[in-house]
């Protein structure tokens, strides 16, 4: 009786690229000082990631770590898992100054895949979407349109993107608009698969 | 007669033809024609009217500059005003009409301007219209409004799609002629990331029409060299059909590109605006012909001689079969000799200078072409069209020498580089006097974010007008953009243009140089505007002597083509006229665009349902498929109430109130803001962010409080919770929780570092209920779960627990005055839970409302609403909250403000409640209360109303307003004038207007 | 529009992704001090052509406040810097000196 529902309830889109709701997400925001390595440690050893570097992310939405800001971490996993693996963070965090909340509902993932994925995200977002300045394992946080939004590769075809819960449905016609059939750019090599 | 001849015509395919229309009338032409060459073709050489006198034109030019032959393309929701035909390509089904005419092109009534036009001088609008000033209005502008105007705006609302690409690169390129492709070569072949855009459909600009040598073989060999190279490296792009529209500060540049203009069927956007950012620009924008001014020249069928050749080369028409060519220079002999080669007559050559010695010239008289040297043209005969040119000379008064019969005239004044890209972020231009014309001056160029120049020129658009200079520097220019973006450029020799050689050209400001008024004055220097020599000389003897000013006076240069053709020769005439030089007249403003582009364009994606993002809570949809009538509240749309089958607005807000007085009402609080604040120094960070003391609060209490500036002005509230001993929940108002969070950050990045605190934004992680009503709890237990009495959950207590299964935090606090529950849950839970709320709490009568019922129900309880009681003036204290400034704390945003005397003069503003005399009377929003007069011996105003409803509670009028010493004023009765004659009375009174002692939400 | 590095991400932007904060550098004047040193904390403000200090958030990026040395007539930038500092930082002085040698800090 009782499921809980994403704010774009499973929407798909197909055009130049296809635009896909990843449906429900764990996420947790974890604040602290990334240098301190008892925080380091304890975030490792609960999420099985490193640390990131500086706008680095390890693995992606249905399980990795994004580096967000010099003191602030997101962690993805099942949607289901976040409240404990919060908890368990919190426990390892211990008296280490933090702070650990769960986001999952706060937010939206959209799942991005076609040739043009670079393009459509260039379309909104000032950000330079080479395949040599921006690659896998690279996140940027930045503006699509006028909303902010957190992008990464996920293979040299397909991205995902994250926004707040409010404007998915915004974000979500954007993209659909972006990569009409017939709207390609033409601007960045065809990736290789 | 214009027409289509037999040779020429590269860019076109002969065998196929096209059509299109003309105001209706089916004609033809070739792929690959732009419209003005199709309607030449097809004998059309008048193809609008100007904008002031209405008088006859054509296309003066070939290009992005022409300023005559605008038309409106398209139809219905695809009509375009004020489209250059000569840049418009050909496509099958085009339709165009002419612009600026009634009844119709041929017979225009408007042209009686043209013979009053003596009694439209410059500055006319001025010196016209200036009285009586009751004919301003009935007379002279609805006149001007249906004479006046470019073109027809559309009626339907744009049907294309348009968008935006952000690009970014080492180099950018703006032209594909032969300086943008050597420049993009040095630069691609260094490594450097390269764009090169070109604004026509083709790659070569000049070398399609004229005859050069490049490495000692045609042009053509080396143009198809060069762009098979440039487009086999993976590292440089080319963009046909995109423009370089503005350069701006730190290396950026719009880019107009336009994808489906040029085709019938389209699909996909119709112009993309790049967006790009590059560490350098190689500017190869070439350079534009200049007219001449003798008198007639802008009869249809005098042109730029370039642009003629242009016609004849590239699209095999020509506007007549007898041109007369009138120059100062060596280049417009190609165009006697291109018209000779193609079979046309050339009469007659006048050459303004003294001799014409150089290879062109003898080329043309060796074709048999006469040439006369020291002669202009006196006046050009004609109305609708060339009919004849009468010669006179130069040095002369414009005494007619010989009147020769033709039907079209080739001009040329000189070139003059295109500058404006290099000039729209600041940089400086040089007079070259041997070559007269302004070109970019390389020691003053535009700076960027390391302070280096940014732009490079290259080619004729630094001056080099001649082949084998624009090469060299072309070359130059692209290795010096790719050095100084950190690649290792070529040192080898560039390759060798070689054209032949020119003597050089000699300045001629007016044709001839003694011109009479009357000369004068048919001598248009700014053709869509309809500026001439005379206009201009008459702005200088009535003291416009800033360029600036002269050029605003006669609207010379600010037609939509911005004086590309008229500018310098409008110049030169002002520097003329105040007996100074060019150089010190110096230049107007180059300002981006280049040319006109697409309000589309500029649009981009942001139209329609993604125009401007609409934030949704969780439950938005139960709003939607339930008639919620929406209200904006920040970002938010949020329902203002639910209008029931027969219902006015203002009856179902009546009703949310009564039933929630009364049985149980549900509202969507999700959109308040909630800040996580965590960390050891949580609670002294909160004692400065907030007027009150939270450091006091114990965990899981509630406390209101409020938000002040530095300059002690409230301007946010809202319930503040503390959660543990080190982490509190702080609600801020709807439109403020982005604001707050970023005023709580900017704190603790920028002040107090020191703190050890943390925040987060959780506003969208919960969606929130307000469980409010005498049957709250009565609904709540009904779900099963967590104990909400009262005993386990007192008034402004906390808990966390599970309601109905759903994970649940509750806050017992009331912005009603009723028993409430505010419960927040995830928000992915948010719909379920409402859900249930609705179903269980059937029987007790629950019924959502919206934020209307929620102003009223808060304002029956005097309790005030940020945006409506504050607006950025407004104290604690003003609003009688002076209990919420804590006296006790050293510190705290706003308190060293709130010390100030005037914040605590007895005769502020202040919080007032309001009773209508008439108790069904609703005061206006925002009515002002008068009382006595003011220094002017007008009513003084001493307040206004800042919430005002009428109450289904208290079954009549309240309102609360901000008065002069309010707080003093019990019982005193204050008017409100609203319109003529009208008073509205009221009467001071507290403002809370129900359960005054609170007795209701403590249960 | 500027172009500006955030110091803190070290993501390079244009401006929109940032969001201007005013002058840098103000010391904060509250209770106990006196109402010109309060009035000037609140209202004055350096206009100078040439050299200025400001303070920027990264704010679609990774939301940090920092600082930004910039010529205020030709709009180079000389340097962004950490936004916890009361002064300005040694090699931020040193950029400036190497490109306005006349540039004397304010006292």
């Amino acid at each position: 009786m009782f499921e809980p529902r994403t704010a774009l309830q499973g929407a798909h889109f197909s055009g130049d690229i296809t635009v896909t709701d990843a449906g429900l997400v764990g996420m947790i925001a974890i604040r602290g000082s990334l240098t301190d390595p008892a925080l380091c440690a304890a975030v490792a050893e609960v999420t099985g990631h490193p640390v990131p570097a500086t706008r680095k992310m390890s693995g992606d939405a249905t399980d990795g770590l994004a580096w967000m800001s010099a003191d602030e971490l997101m962690l993805f996993c099942a949607y289901g898992d976040a409240p404990t693996v919060a908890a368990r963070l919190v426990d390892a965090l211990g008296d280490v100054h933090s702070m650990v909340s769960v986001l999952s509902d706060a937010r939206a993932v959209i799942r991005l895949h076609g040739d043009v994925v670079r393009e459509v995200l260039a379309k909104g977002a000032p950000v330079d979407l080479a395949p040599d300045q921006f690659a896998q394992g690279d996140i940027r946080r930045s503006r699509l349109g006028q909303v902010a939004v957190a992008f990464w590769m996920t293979g040299a075809d397909s991205a995902e993107l994250v926004c707040f819960r409010s404007v998915a449905g915004f974000v979500f016609e954007w993209l659909s608009t972006a990569s009409q059939s017939g709207s390609a750019v033409g601007y960045f090599a065809t990736p290789r698969r | 007669m214009s027409t289509r001849i037999q040779s020429g015509g590269r860019l076109i395919d002969r065998s196929r033809k096209i059509g299109f229309t003309f105001n209706g009338q089916r004609l033809t032409g070739h792929p690959g024609d732009t419209l003005a060459s199709a309607l030449l073709g097809s004998g059309q050489v008048l193809m609008g009217r100007s904008f002031k006198y209405h008088r006859p034109r054509g296309p003066v030019g070939a290009g992005s500059e022409e300023p005559n032959a605008l038309m409106g393309l398209g139809q219905g929701a695809h009509f375009e005003p004020n489209q250059r035909a000569t840049v418009a390509e050909l496509h099958d089904g085009l339709a165009a009409t002419s612009q600026n005419h009634w009844p119709s092109l041929d017979m225009d009534v408007g042209a009686l301007n043209a013979a009053m036009s003596r009694f439209f001088p410059a500055g006319f609008y001025y010196k016209t219209f200036m009285a009586p000033r009751s004919a301003w209005k009935h007379v002279f502008e609805p006149v001007i409004r249906k004479a006046a105007g470019l073109g027809k705006a559309p009626t339907q609302p744009d049907a294309d799609r348009y968008e935006y690409f952000y690009a970014y690169v080492d180099v950018l390129v703006v032209g594909g002629g032969m300086a943008g492709l050597q420049a993009a070569l040095e630069a691609g072949r260094a490594g450097a990331r390269v764009l090169l855009l070109e604004q026509t459909a083709h790659l070569g600009g000049r070398l399609l029409s004229d005859e050069v040598e490049i490495d000692g073989q045609p042009s053509d060999i080396w143009l198809a060299a060069a762009v098979a190279e440039l487009q086999g490296m993976d590292n440089v792009t080319i963009r046909t059909r995109m423009m370089g529209a503005g350069v701006y500060d730190h290396g950026y540049v719009t880019g107009y590109e336009r994808l489906t203009d040029h085709l019938e069927n389209a699909t996909g956007p119709r112009h993309r605006l790049w967006r790009i950012r590059t560490d350098r620009i190689v500017t190869a924008t070439g350079a534009i012909e200049r007219p001449l001014s003798f008198a007639g020249n802008d009869v249809p069928g005098v042109m730029l001689a370039a642009a003629l050749r242009d016609y004849v080369t590239l699209y095999g028409v020509t506007p007549g079969d007898r041109t007369v060519v009138v120059t100062n220079n060596d280049d417009a002999y190609r165009t006697a000799i291109a018209l000779k080669l193609a079979g046309l007559e050339v009469p007659v050559i006048l050459d303004a200078r003294d001799a014409a010695i150089g290879p062109l010239p003898r080329q043309a008289r060796d074709l048999g072409i006469r040439v006369e040297v020291g002669k202009g043209v006196a006046s050009v005969k004609g109305g609708k069209k060339v009919e004849a040119v009468e010669i006179c000379s130069q040095a002369g008064e414009g005494t007619v020498l010989e009147t020769i019969p033709c039907d079209a005239v080739a001009m040329s004044g000189g070139w003059s580089p295109v500058v404006h890209l290099w000039s729209h972020c600041g940089g400086k231009l040089v007079w070259d006097v041997d070559q007269a014309h302004f070109r970019p001056d390389a020691s003053r160029p535009p700076t960027d974010h390391n302070g280096a120049g940014y732009v490079i020129t290259a080619g004729s658009a630094s001056g080099a007008l001649l082949s084998g200079d624009a090469m060299q520097d072309a070359a130059a220019a692209g290795r010096r953009a790719a050095a100084e973006v950190g690649f290792i450029p070529s040192e080898g020799d560039a390759p060798t243009a070689m054209a032949e050689p020119e003597e050089p050209v000699q300045p001629v400001w007016m044709m001839p140089a003694g011109a009479s008024y009357k000369l004068r004055s048919k001598a248009f220097l700014d053709f869509q505007n309809d500026v001439k020599v005379s206009d201009v000389q008459l702005a200088a003897q009535e003291g416009f002597e800033s360029v600036e000013h002269a050029k605003r006076y006669t609207t010379l240069g600010m037609a939509t083509d911005q004086g590309k053709l008229s500018n310098i020769n409008g110049l030169a005439v002002l520097a003329d006229s105040l007996g100074t030089t060019i150089p010190q007249v110096g230049t107007t403003t180059f300002r981006p665009p280049y040319t006109p582009i697409s309000m589309g364009a500029i649009a981009g994606e942001a139209r329609g349902a993604i125009f401007k993002p609409t934030r949704k809570s969780p439950i938005d949809g139960w709003h939607d498929e339930n008639d919620a009538v929406w209200e904006p509240v920040a970002d938010w749309r949020r329902p203002y109430t639910y209008r029931r089958a027969g219902e006015t607005t203002e009856q179902a807000v009546h009703r949310e109130i009564r039933n929630t007085r009364t049985n149980v009402g549900l509202l969507d609080a999700s959109t308040l803001g909630k800040i996580l604040v965590k960390g050891p120094d949580a609670a002294k960070f909160l004692d400065l962010i907030y007027t009150n003391m939270m450091s006091s609060l114990k965990p899981g209490r509630c406390r209101y409080g409020l938000m002040c500036t530095e300059n002690g002005f409230l301007f946010d509230d809202g319930v503040v919770v503390r959660l543990s001993e080190d982490s509190f929940l702080c609600h801020t108002t709807s439109g403020g929780s982005d604001g707050v969070h970023a005023w709580m950050e900017e704190w603790l990045q920028t002040e107090w570092w020191d703190l050890e605190v943390f925040t987060s934004n959780v506003t969208e992680q919960f969606a929130q209920v307000a469980v409010v009503g005498p049957k709250a709890r009565q609904l709540l237990e009904s779900l099963g779960g967590m104990d909400v009495s009262k005993e386990a959950l007192s008034f402004m207590g906390y808990a966390e627990g599970e309601l109905g299964g759903i994970p649940a935090r509750v806050f017992r606090i009331s912005f009603s005055g009723e028993l409430s529950y505010e419960i927040g849950v995830p928000a992915s839970y948010g719909r379920a839970f409402w859900d249930m709320l609705l179903e269980k709490g059937a029987a007790l009568g629950v019924m959502p409302y919206g934020t209307e019922a929620l102003h009223v129900m808060r304002a029956e309880k005097g309790f005030i609403m940020i945006g409506d009681e504050t607006d950025g003036t407004v104290t604690p204290h003003d609003l009688a909250l002076g209990w919420a400034v804590s006296k006790k704390k050293e510190d705290f945003i706003g308190k060293r403000a709130l010390q100030r005397p005037d914040m605590i003069r007895a005769d502020r503003k202040q919080l007032v409640g309001l009773a209508t005399e008439d108790p069904a009377t609703v005061l206006p929003d925002g009515a002002h209360a008068v009382a006595g007069v003011n220094e002017y011996g007008d009513p003084k105003t001493i307040g206004h109303v800042t919430s005002t409803y009428f109450s289904p509670t208290m079954e009549r009028s309240i309102a609360m307003a901000l008065i002069d010493g309010g707080a003093g004023r019990m019982g005193e009765v204050l008017e409100f004038p609203v319109g003529k004659d009208s008073v509205i009375r009221a009467t001071v009174v507290d403002p809370v207007f129900y359960d005054k002692a609170g007795e209701r939400q403590d249960v | 529009m500027l172009r500006l590095t955030c110091p803190v991400c070290g993501a390079t932007g244009e401006e929109t992704e940032f969001h201007a904060g005013g002058e840098a550098h103000l010391k904060r004047f509250g209770p106990g001090s006196t109402d010109e040193d309060f009035r000037d904390y609140l209202f004055q403000r350096q206009n100078p052509r040439g050299v200025h200090f400001e303070r920027w958030r990264h704010q679609y990026g990774c939301g940090k406040w920092f600082h930004v040395a910039r010529c205020t007539q030709t709009l180079e930038v000389f340097g962004s810097y950490t936004a916890q500092t009361s002064t300005v930082p040694d090699h931020i002085q040193s950029a400036i000196k190497a490109r306005r040698p006349d540039w004397e800090p304010a006292q």
